[in-house]
């Protein structure tokens, strides 16, 4: 098939508190090409975190298959790097062991070349001189961008990011999609991104996948024809207006089925 | 004035302790207020030249000994039962209500019993210690290892990390900041724990010499001991206090690093 991820009729269902199942993933077909920004955007229940958790295999299909290059996902694959919502960097660690710590944590010691890469993993997130610092002396946005390079250590071909720049103020969450985009033009990668924001999504996006809620399936999904690279032109340029009405309309006024 | 207000916060509390005991002194002398009541600080410390200065070491010494060795045991049984408890549902469900109803003890109740079942000696005062200072350990412990948060654990999932990787490495330092809390809870407890189990059966030791000089009316030296014990208890709990500063200094909170 070519794609990089490939989600085939994926149906996902929990078990709530009360002991009734419930539907949180319903016929979710899904193709991710190489190198493509795809963002995730849904009212709140619409899934798109359990799609995340799915790719990465920490969750198993009800029913349906999740591939990662035409292989079936069974377990997490070294191919993956995630990003949470929250930096969960480890604070006894310094920056620089939060970043080689999944090396640490998987093969039980961290060589030299890991130490380089991490350092410059460093220099390209624009925090050269913070290795040596604990995470409690960084901003939240410096947190969340180490723990992007924490993500790229292994430098996977796949990053799955959870809402990770939600917890942010306005003001560095837009600073943090310009950086995100020029780390991933110096890195390309698949990317899937689970958002909130329609402005973060159309920025940063190859095509958007909007997503209806109970049960979770996807709606519609949208080419963004903005060009690359993009910048802070992008956002007044009348296309990015338009389609932003247009999902917004879309995410707003679609009715659960 | 600023330099008055800057003498007056630091020597305030120095200040008001001196108060305190002149207040004291002076109403014992005022009222004459009989010394198996009420001594007066003076009297206390003229009731420690009663004994050698190494029978003081002598008692001291084996309250704090016992009270040391209790703690120790306490922390060698916390942490392992706090792993298992986290680790297992089936396991929390078995041993915590035996863990309640220990705590729910009351410790000087069981204490004599203790001493009938295991005879006199060193073994009934450290499981009399170790008994009260460990329940706040196991809890404390288990609180911290499961308050890992769960993206964490996740991120260790997704590495495919192994179980004890994530004990190591994730959840253990997580509950540093727990443990050391509880840590110093516990310190004071083993202290009481200590005396409790010398008030029981003891021939030597501060509680026992508390006990001695009641029933012989010498209460200045008695309030000499219970004065000691309180530094003593002190002393341990700054002493745990500085073990975490220099151990582990982030796990203390922001206001506290400064």
């Amino acid at each position: 098939m070519g794609n990089v991820i490939d989600l085939t009729r994926v149906c996902q269902t929990f078990v709530s508190s009360d002991g009734s199942p419930v539907t949180a993933l319903q016929d979710v077909d899904l193709g991710l090409r190489k190198h493509e920004f795809v963002s995730l955007i849904g009212p709140s229940g619409c899934g798109k975190s359990t799609v995340l958790r799915l790719i990465a295999g920490l969750l198993k299909p009800t029913a349906g298959t999740v591939s990662i290059f035409d292989r079936p996902v069974t377990e997490p694959r070294d191919e993956i790097g995630v990003v949470f919502q929250k930096p969960t960097l480890l604070p006894w660690l310094n920056v620089l062991d939060n970043i080689t710590f999944p090396m640490r944590h998987k093969y039980g010691h961290v060589d030299a070349k890991d130490t380089e890469r991490a350092q410059a993993l460093l220099s390209t997130i624009g925090l050269a001189d913070f290795g040596r610092k604990r995470p409690g002396e960084l901003s939240g946005g410096m947190q969340q961008r180490v723990a992007i390079a924490r993500s790229l250590l292994h430098d996977p071909d796949i990053l799955l990011m959870d809402e990770p720049f939600s917890a942010l103020d306005a003001l560095t969450r837009d600073e943090m999609s310009f950086e995100l985009l020029r780390i991933w033009s110096e890195r390309p990668k698949t990317v899937v991104f689970v958002t909130h924001s329609i402005q973060e999504a159309i920025l940063l996006s190859d095509r958007i996948v909007v997503m209806s809620a109970r049960p979770g399936r996807v709606a519609e999904i949208i080419d963004v024809p903005l060009p690359r690279p993009r910048s802070l032109a992008t956002l007044s340029d009348p296309v990015f207006t338009a389609l932003a009405n247009d999902i917004r309309v879309k995410v707003f006024t679609r009715k659960p089925e | 004035m600023g330099t008055l207000k800057h003498y007056a916060d630091r020597f305030a509390p120095l200040l008001a302790f001196v108060g305190v005991l002149l207040a004291w002194e002076a109403a014992c002398r005022l009222f004459a207020i009989p010394a198996f009541v009420l001594p007066a600080p003076s009297a206390v410390i003229a009731s420690t030249t009663e004994i050698g200065a190494g029978r003081w070491v002598q008692h001291l010494l084996a309250t704090v000994q016992i009270a040391l060795i209790g703690y120790l045991v306490a922390i060698l049984l916390a942490l392992p039962l706090a792993v298992m408890i986290t680790h297992s549902r089936l396991l929390s469900r078995t041993l915590l209500p035996w863990l309640i109803i220990i705590q729910s003890t009351p410790i000087v109740a069981i204490a004599p019993i203790i001493v009938v079942t295991l005879g006199a000696g060193m073994l009934p005062r450290v499981v009399i210690t170790t008994l009260i200072a460990f329940f706040p350990l196991v809890i404390a412990t288990a609180t911290g290892l499961a308050s890992v948060p769960d993206e964490l654990l996740e991120l260790s999932r997704s590495l495919r990390a192994s179980r004890s990787r994530e004990y190591w490495q994730i959840r253990m330092p997580y509950a540093v900041p727990h443990i050391f809390s509880a840590l110093k809870v516990a310190i004071t407890l083993a202290v009481i724990g200590a005396v409790v189990a010398e008030f029981v059966a003891a021939e030597v030791g501060l509680g026992y010499l508390i006990l001695f000089a009641t029933s012989t009316f010498k209460v200045p030296m008695a309030f000499a001991a219970l004065t000691l014990l309180v530094a003593c208890s002190l002393l341990l709990y700054g002493v745990i206090v500085l073990a975490q500063r220099l151990l582990c200094p982030w796990s203390l909170g922001k206001e506290a690093g400064q």
